[in-house]
């Protein structure tokens, strides 16, 4: 590379000295504004290149700045501005685009089933061989089942089914894709739907880092919790971790127990990745095997013939 | 130093206990005993190093230049910082970047940036060449990845100063395999000068100090 293709890749190649002065009175008062697209942010935050050079020469060359102290002076500045932006940006708006994703995947799931439904009943009076749910409305609107007397609304009706499905899916994707960034080890160990439906149902992930495992146990499960509460149910083993494989995988009799366990975890999972953000794969092999030794218990009980023993609740 | 500490390290009495300690701004509610703060080693990997009395092969002063990967929320790193010149602190997360811009802010040669360690190319534009030594502690998958490829930073006579932590590769595997797999990949760029369990302070973590491979 040449010196001047070199000096080109430096974060400081396009910014005038001038633009420091904005960035220390925003730094000094108020830290949103330094959000802006001001150019040093956007510089460090999206320059990109293969290999380091000697920087703080190369600017001191270039006059970007007097000394290699006042290089570092503007490094600081510009470093801390554009880390700060991009902190600000990561962590305001993640797990709130989160919980509406997951609400909106939920809601446009529940209304394509409920509208496939509608149309079974209403294309089941033109024609007796007509099918049921989404799968038939896929049919319908491609065209792969010909309904015995053609109707244009109820094939219409199809097309908004499959809309809706496809749009559940894509809003699945997006949950999958995201929550991993927001909650790692909460979406390592729930996987990343049931995390987001814990962070939804909460109200946030520091909502569920700030709960005790007890709650998050029964989260979902609150018409049983208070049914409870008033004296005149048994206390609910499980909220919406049942679909964690630990806990539908476990033979009733010690589903309290496993449902106990995944909610430990999971309680830890997310103080973990709120207050830290750390990765912590060791928290998976700990749940397993409890998990494991949850399930030998049942085995071994089956094993002598015995359904006594001890009871959870 | 004759201990083999860097200059800008001593060893200081804190409630009757001799510990490792840096000149700076507490950041983590550590003892202090006036500008001397304690330096953790059950918090800090490098600190358990230093501890452990491995050549690190830092000498410490403003000259010396420091890439610091896995930054975290800064405990390790403004120690870092203290005892070294110019330090470029890399972390990926943004809930401990947070409060790492925290340590940065009275420290005006900490410089940090949120950004992926095993993408070095989104920082080579910040971080100057020919460092002198490459601190790295991610919890990912992939850390001798992550040393070869922030190598092109690390001065011929730098220091790589790594703290493996073998549950982030697999966590069912036998600690001491992951190592060996470590070790053999790093010498791909690197040779190794030294390595250490860090056990007494992070469990199935192991310190490697290395330099680059002369070429």
């Amino acid at each position: 590379m040449t010196d001047s293709a070199a000096r080109t890749a430096g974060w400081f190649a396009d910014i005038d000295p001038d633009e420091f002065d904005g960035l220390d009175d925003r730094d000094a008062g108020d830290a949103r504004d330094a959000r802006d697209g001001s150019t040093v942010v956007t510089a460090i935050r999206e320059g990109q290149t293969e290999t380091p050079q000697d920087w703080p020469a190369l600017a001191v060359d270039d006059e970007f700045a007097d000394d290699e102290a006042a290089y570092y002076d503007r490094l600081h500045d510009a470093t801390m501005a554009a880390t700060r932006a991009a902190v600000t940006e990561r962590e305001a708006a993640d797990d709130r685009q989160l919980v509406h994703a997951v609400r909106a995947m939920d809601d446009c799931e529940r209304t394509a089933n409920e509208l496939a439904e509608r149309l079974a009943e209403w294309a089941g009076t033109v024609d007796p061989d007509a099918g049921t749910g989404v799968s038939f409305a896929r049919e319908l609107a491609r065209g792969d089942h010909e309904l015995e007397s053609e109707s244009e609304p109820i094939t219409s009706l199809a097309e908004r089914v499959v809309d809706l499905a496809d749009e559940a899916a894509e809003l699945r994707e997006f949950v999958e894709r995201q929550t991993p960034t927001i909650a790692p080890n909460l979406a390592a160990l729930a996987g990343p739907v049931l995390a987001a439906r814990l962070i939804s149902l909460a109200g946030g992930l520091e909502d569920v880092a700030k709960k005790p495992s007890g709650t998050i146990q029964v989260l979902g499960a609150e018409d049983a919790l208070f049914a409870h509460l008033r004296g005149h149910a048994p206390s609910p083993k499980h909220g919406l971790i049942y679909v964690h494989d630990a806990v539908r995988g476990t033979h009733p009799d010690e589903r309290g127990s496993a449902a106990r366990a995944v909610a430990g975890k999971l309680s830890i999972a997310a103080r973990v990745d709120h207050y830290s953000g750390e990765r912590k794969p060791e928290l998976e092999a700990e749940l397993a095997e409890r998990i494991e030794t949850i399930q030998a218990r049942t085995a071994e009980d089956d094993d002598r013939g015995d359904s006594g023993g001890e009871t959870d609740e | 130093m004759s201990d083999g500490l860097p200059a800008g390290v001593e060893r200081h009495t804190f409630d009757g206990t001799d510990r490792l300690a840096t000149r700076g701004d507490p950041v983590y509610g550590e003892p202090t005993d006036g500008d001397w703060r304690a330096w953790n080693p059950t918090r800090s990997k490098l600190g358990a190093m230093l501890e452990l009395e491995m050549d690190i092969g830092l000498e410490g002063g403003d000259e010396e230049t420091v890439l610091y990967l896995g930054a975290a929320s800064g405990t390790t790193v403004s120690h870092v910082a203290d005892f070294a010149g110019p330090t470029y602190a890399v972390e990926f997360a943004a809930r401990p970047a947070r409060d790492l811009l925290e340590t940065a802010a009275s420290r005006p040669r900490l410089f940090p940036l949120l950004a992926d360690a095993r993408k070095p190319a989104t920082y080579a534009h910040v971080v100057e060449s020919n460092v002198d030594a490459i601190v790295q502690d991610v919890a990912t998958r992939g850390q001798a990845r992550v040393a070869l490829e922030n190598r092109r930073f690390l001065a011929d006579d730098g220091r790589l100063l790594l703290a493996v932590k073998a549950r982030s590769e697999d966590v069912t595997r036998d600690p001491e395999d992951v190592f060996a797999d470590v070790r053999a990949e790093l010498e791909a760029e690197y040779e190794i000068l030294e390595t250490r369990r860090l056990e007494q302070y992070h469990a199935d973590h192991l310190g490697v100090v290395a330099r680059p491979q002369s070429r």
